[in-house]
C-alpha cells in the first residue's frame, strides 16, 4: 500500500483557519496512478475524475450560533469501458490499492450488462477557456471571521428586539477529470454564502447573497435589509386568493424558473419528458424572454468543462419569447445529429445534459420602479418549497415566505398573510410586463442563476396560509 | 476503527473540549436504473471518513475528514475544538445536555439476502424484464426502473464513555411509465414515486415487490389516465392509500414535532414549526381514531428510521407523537429537552454521513393501523375520491397549508370505486385535516414507507424516514385546488 500524500493541514496545531486544497499536481497524479493501474485490467478506456472540497459553515439562530462545521473530503470517481459496456465505481480512499479495486469494481459492474449500442469512445484532449473563480480571501476566511460578522448581525436583531437566523459559509473546491486518451482538465473555485432570517414576533423576513468572492456581498447590509423587512412585516392581514400583479424579487423568479432548466436537455425532449415537446421554434413565453446558457458569465460559477470533459459552449435557449436551441450531451447530439453542446453529465446516466448557468436578458426596471407603477399588487420576497403540479403547462405549487407586502398606489402599505400559488411557468413567462436588471440570484429551491427582478400580472394565488 | 475515535476524543479533550463524540463511517452504495430497455446508471461507491462533535467554551464545535491516520484525526479533532472556540464568539448561553448514560454495544439490522452478495446480473435482470414489461404497452412514452443498496457501518464514541457499532442495511426499488400524448404527461409508479420503497433489509424487499406482475398494469394505466375524467373541484370526501398517507404524515405531523425547528433552529432554511411549546398536551391534533408514533425500535418494523441507537448515543425509543387525538411528544435531541425541560433526548439526533454533523430527524412516524377492512371502507364510501401515488408535495414553513396531487384517482359512488380520475389533488391545513379523519384500516392494510429522500439542515443532509400508514378517510377536504382556475 503506498503512503497518502501528505494531509493539507499536518499542521497538529489548534486552528479554526480555512483549510487548503491539494495543489493541482497532486489531482494529476491521482489521475496518472489510475491510468496506470488500469493498464493492467481489461479496461479499454478508463476515464477519472478527482473532486476535493474543503467547505465551512457557521449556523446561527435566536441570535447566536448554535452548529458550526467544517468539512474535508476528496473522491475518486473511476469509468471504465469493456467490450462496449460501462459503469462507474468511486471511493475516497486514494492509496493504491483502494483505487486498484475501483477500478476492478468499475469492471465487474461493465461486465454485468448488456453491451450499450449508443455509447461512445472517450474524448480525446481538449482545449478550454480560462476562468478564474478562485478567491483567495474567500479561501482564508476563518471561522473567528465568520463568527464576528455573525456575532454583528444578531447584535442588531437583539437591538431591534428581533431573532436572527441564518448561515455564513465559505469553501473552495476543485475537480480534475483525465482519461486514457490524454484529455485532462482541471477547475478549482472558491464560493461564499450569507443568509438570514430575521423574526420579529410572528413575522419574518430574508435576505441572501452568494458569490465566489466573499468581498462581492456585506453580510451586514443583508442583516439590516432583513431587520427592516421583517418590521414591515408586523401586523399582517389576510387577502383573498385569486389572481394579482406581483413583483417578484430575484430570488423568487430564480426559484421559479430555475424548474425549467431540464426541460431544455435534447434528452428530456427524446424521452417526451419536456414542456419543450411539440413546442421548439414556436411563440411561447413573451418576446421580451430571453434565455442562453453562459458558463463564462461574469456572475457565474462552474467549471468550464462538462461532465465528459468537452468544453461548455454558450448557447441561446429562448431568442424573444421563442425556444431555439437545446443543450445536447455527445450520445444526444449524435443521436438528433445535432453537435454536442458541453453540457453532458458524467457517464453513465440516464438524464443526459443540462443547462447549468442560465442567464435571463434583464431589463432597465427596478424593484423600486416596478412598485412605483403598481397600482395593487404583491411585493413577494422569497418562494418556498416549490413543486411541480403539470409538467407539461409547467404549472408549480409553492409558497410566498419571509416577507409579503401589498402595493398600493405605488407604494408598499402593509404586509399580507402567505399565499399558496398554483401558477404555469408558460403563463408567468408571457405576462412579463417589467424586468429590472440581471443579477446573480440565490434562493433555496434552484441553484444559483443570473435572473431579474419580474413585475408579472394574472399571478395565481390559490389559497392563504394562517400567518 | 476504535484506535481513531480514542484518538479525536484524547485529542479534543487535550484541546479544551468538555464533551466530545466522534462518528466513523464506512458507507459503500449501489446504485442501478434503466430507461427504455437500457442500462442507465450503473454504480456504486464507497466513503469512508469520521465527523467529530465538540463543546468547549460552551459552544458547539465540528469538523470532519477523509484522512483517517492518527494525524489526520488528531488536526480533525483540534480543528473541531478550534470552531467550538469561535462559536463561543457568538453564544448566549452554554450548551447543556440533559444526562445520558453510557453504553458498549454492537448492532446490526437483520436481513436475510444481502444485496451486495446478490449477482448484479440478476438485479439487472429483474430490471430490465420488467421495463420491457412496461414498453409493451401501447401509448408509454418513457420507461424507467431503479434499484439501490447502502451498507452503512457506524463507529460511534463519546467522551462520555460510550462506544457502540452499528450496521445497517438499507434496499429499495420500484418502477415508473410514463405516457405523453397531446398536452398532457401521465405517470404512474410503482410501489411508490420518486423511487420506489425503501426499508432496513436486504435484497428480499426487492423480491417482495413483485415488480413484473405490476409492470403491465402500472404501464396500462398510465396510458388510460389521458382517457380519464379531470379530478372535479370541490369539497367532500377523501380516501388516501397507504404511502399518500405516509407522506402527508411525514409533511404535516413528522417535521412540525422536530423540536429544532420549533425552538428556532431551522428558521432561516427548513422553517419553524406550528407547534408551539404551549400545544404540548394541549391540542386536538387529529381526531380521537388518530394515533401518531415516533418508534425507532426494531419491533416497530424495518423502516428507514429504526436503528439501536441515534448518532448521539441515545438508544432507540417509542414516543407517543399524537394520543387518541391530542398533541403528545416532540421529537428531541439531548440539548434540546434540555432547552425545553425534558429528563431525556427521545433519541432522534440522525446525520447522513460522517461529513455531517447529527440533527433531529423523524425516525419512523407512523400512523397506528385502526379497525377498517379496506373492502368494508370502499363500500361504507357513498361519494368520495380515493387518491393514490404522491406526484407532488408542498406544505409552508410552519407547517400548517399544504397541497398534495396524486398520479391517479378513483371516484367512488355508492360504495364501490366507479371511475378513474386524472390530475388529482387536495389541500388543507394540518390540524383540520387531521381531525376530519372519520376511518383508518387495519393492520393488515399497514405498510411501512420509506421516504429516503428527507432533506433538512445546512449543509444540507438527505435522511430516510420511515412512515407507517394503512389507507384511511377524510372528511370535508378541498379537493381539486391544484388545477383550479388554470
Amino acid at each position: 500500500m503506498k503512503p497518502a500524500p501528505k494531509s493539507r493541514n499536518s499542521s497538529n496545531q489548534a486552528s479554526a483557519k480555512a483549510a487548503e486544497l491539494f495543489p493541482e499536481r497532486e489531482l494529476r497524479r491521482i489521475v496518472a496512478t489510475v491510468l496506470r493501474l488500469a493498464k493492467s485490467t481489461a479496461a479499454e478506456e478508463t476515464e477519472v475524475h478527482v473532486d476535493e472540497v474543503a467547505d465551512a459553515l457557521t449556523r446561527f439562530a435566536n441570535n447566536a450560533i448554535h452548529q458550526n462545521v467544517a468539512e474535508q473530503g476528496l473522491t475518486v470517481s473511476i469509468r471504465t469501458v469493456a467490450d462496449g459496456r460501462t459503469a462507474r465505481a468511486t471511493t475516497n480512499r486514494i492509496d493504491e490499492d483502494s483505487l486498484r479495486a475501483a477500478i476492478e469494481a468499475s469492471l465487474s459492474l461493465a461486465h454485468s450488462q448488456p453491451k450499450d449500442p449508443r455509447l461512445l469512445s472517450m474524448l480525446a484532449k481538449q482545449r478550454y477557456r480560462r476562468v478564474n473563480r478562485f478567491v483567495k480571501p474567500t479561501a482564508a476566511l476563518s471561522a473567528e471571521e465568520r463568527a464576528r460578522a455573525v456575532r454583528r448581525a444578531c447584535d442588531l436583531a437583539v437591538k431591534n428586539g428581533q431573532v436572527a437566523a441564518g448561515i455564513y459559509s465559505t469553501g473552495q473546491s476543485q475537480s480534475a477529470m483525465g482519461n486514457s486518451r490524454g484529455l485532462f482538465a482541471s477547475y478549482r473555485e472558491t464560493h461564499s454564502e450569507f443568509s438570514i432570517t430575521v423574526q420579529e414576533g410572528p413575522a419574518a423576513s430574508w435576505a441572501k447573497a452568494n458569490s465566489a468572492d466573499v468581498r462581492a456581498f456585506d453580510s451586514q447590509k443583508l442583516a439590516v435589509r432583513a431587520s427592516e423587512k421583517a418590521h414591515l412585516a408586523v401586523d399582517s392581514r389576510e387577502l383573498a386568493p385569486g389572481r394579482y400583479t406581483v413583483i417578484l424579487e430575484p430570488s423568487a423568479v430564480l426559484d421559479l424558473v430555475g424548474f425549467l432548466f431540464y426541460d431544455f436537455a435534447a434528452t428530456a425532449l427524446e424521452d417526451k419528458r419536456s414542456c419543450l415537446n411539440d413546442r421548439m421554434g414556436k411563440q411561447l413565453f413573451g418576446q421580451n424572454i430571453t434565455i442562453t446558457d453562459d458558463a463564462y458569465h461574469a456572475l457565474q460559477l462552474g467549471a468550464p468543462f462538462d461532465g465528459e470533459g468537452l468544453p461548455r459552449q454558450k448557447v441561446l435557449l429562448v431568442d424573444r419569447g421563442i425556444p431555439r436551441n437545446l443543450v445536447y450531451s455527445r450520445a444526444a447530439a449524435k443521436a438528433a445529429g445535432k453537435q454536442p453542446t458541453g453540457h453532458g453529465f458524467a457517464l453513465p446516466n440516464e438524464y443526459g445534459e443540462a443547462p447549468m448557468n442560465l442567464v435571463f436578458t434583464g431589463g432597465d426596471s427596478s424593484v423600486d420602479k416596478m412598485v412605483a407603477s403598481t397600482d395593487r399588487g404583491l411585493l413577494v420576497t422569497r418562494l418556498w418549497y416549490i413543486r411541480e403540479v403539470d409538467p407539461y403547462e409547467k404549472v408549480m405549487t409553492g409558497m410566498t415566505r419571509d416577507g409579503l407586502f401589498l402595493v398600493e398606489n405605488g407604494r408598499v402599505t402593509g404586509a399580507v398573510r402567505n399565499f399558496r400559488f398554483n401558477q404555469s411557468l408558460i403563463e408567468m413567462l408571457n405576462n412579463v410586463e417589467l424586468l429590472g436588471p440581471a443579477v446573480r440570484a440565490t434562493g433555496e429551491e434552484a441553484f444559483e442563476m443570473v435572473v431579474p427582478a419580474m413585475k408579472v400580472h394574472n399571478f395565481h394565488f390559490s389559497e392563504v396560509t394562517k400567518f | 476503527m476504535w484506535d481513531l475515535t480514542s484518538t479525536a476524543l484524547d485529542t479534543a479533550k487535550l484541546r479544551g473540549a468538555t464533551y466530545a463524540d466522534a462518528r466513523s463511517m464506512h458507507i459503500r452504495q449501489r446504485d442501478l436504473t434503466t430507461k427504455n430497455g437500457a442500462v442507465g446508471t450503473l454504480a456504486q461507491s464507497e466513503s469512508i471518513g469520521i465527523g467529530i462533535r465538540v463543546l468547549a467554551n460552551g459552544a458547539w464545535g465540528f469538523a470532519s475528514t477523509d484522512k483517517l491516520t492518527r494525524e489526520g484525526v488528531s488536526t480533525c479533532a483540534a480543528q473541531a475544538v478550534s470552531i467550538a472556540k469561535a462559536s463561543a464568539l457568538a453564544k448566549r448561553c452554554d450548551v447543556k445536555m440533559v444526562p445520558e448514560n453510557a453504553y458498549i454495544d454492537s448492532w446490526q439490522a437483520p436481513l436475510r439476502k444481502d444485496p451486495f452478495e446478490i449477482p448484479l446480473e440478476s438485479q439487472l435482470d429483474l430490471l430490465l424484464k420488467a421495463d420491457a414489461a412496461m414498453r409493451k404497452v401501447k401509448g408509454v412514452t418513457l420507461t424507467e426502473t431503479d434499484m439501490q443498496f447502502r451498507k452503512i457501518d457506524c463507529w460511534y464514541a463519546s467522551s462520555i464513555g460510550s462506544r457502540i457499532h452499528q450496521r445497517k442495511v438499507i434496499s429499495g426499488g420500484g418502477i415508473v411509465a410514463t405516457s405523453f400524448k397531446g398536452t398532457e404527461i401521465q405517470k404512474r409508479s410503482y410501489p411508490n414515486s420518486f423511487g420506489g420503497q425503501y426499508q432496513l433489509a436486504g435484497y428480499e424487499l426487492i423480491e417482495s415487490l413483485d415488480l413484473l406482475r405490476h409492470a403491465p398494469r402500472v404501464a396500462e394505466e398510465s396510458v388510460a389516465l389521458h382517457s380519464a375524467l379531470q379530478c372535479p373541484e370541490k369539497t367532500g370526501t377523501l380516501l388516501l392509500d397507504g404511502s399518500q398517507l405516509g407522506l402527508q404524515i411525514h409533511e404535516s405531523v413528522g417535521h412540525p414535532i422536530e423540536l429544532d425547528r420549533v425552538l428556532g433552529q431551522e428558521a432561516n432554511f427548513a422553517g419553524t414549526s406550528f407547534l408551539t411549546l404551549d400545544k404540548l398536551n394541549n391540542l386536538q391534533y387529529g381526531s380521537e381514531i388518530v394515533n401518531v408514533v415516533a418508534d425507532a425500535r426494531l419491533e416497530h418494523g424495518p423502516g428507514l428510521g429504526t436503528f439501536a441507537y441515534d448518532d448521539e448515543g441515545v438508544p432507540a425509543q417509542y414516543t407517543d407523537v399524537i394520543k387518541d387525538g391530542q398533541f403528545r411528544g416532540y421529537l428531541s435531541s439531548r440539548e434540546m429537552a434540555q432547552l425545553v425541560g425534558l429528563s431525556r433526548s427521545s433519541g432522534t439526533m440522525r446525520t447522513e454521513s460522517w461529513n455531517r454533523l447529527p440533527i433531529i430527524r423523524m425516525t419512523n412516524v407512523s400512523l397506528l393501523p385502526g379497525s377498517w377492512d379496506y373492502d368494508d371502507l370502499i363500500a361504507d364510501t357513498q361519494d368520495g375520491i380515493l387518491m393514490e401515488t404522491n406526484r407532488s408535495w408542498s406544505i409552508d414553513d410552519r407547517r400548517y397549508q399544504f397541497q398534495f396531487s396524486t398520479e391517479i384517482g378513483w371516484e367512488i359512488k355508492g360504495g364501490k370505486k366507479v371511475r378513474m380520475l386524472k390530475n388529482p389533488s387536495y389541500s388543507g391545513i394540518t390540524t383540520e385535516f387531521w381531525n376530519s379523519c372519520d376511518a383508518i384500516s387495519k393492520l393488515s392494510h399497514w405498510t411501512l414507507w420509506g421516504t429516503p429522500n428527507c432533506g433538512k439542515g445546512q449543509p444540507m443532509q438527505t435522511m430516510g424516514t420511515g412512515h407507517g400508514a394503512s389507507p384511511s378517510r377524510f372528511r370535508d377536504v378541498r379537493i381539486g385546488t391544484a388545477f383550479a382556475n388554470q
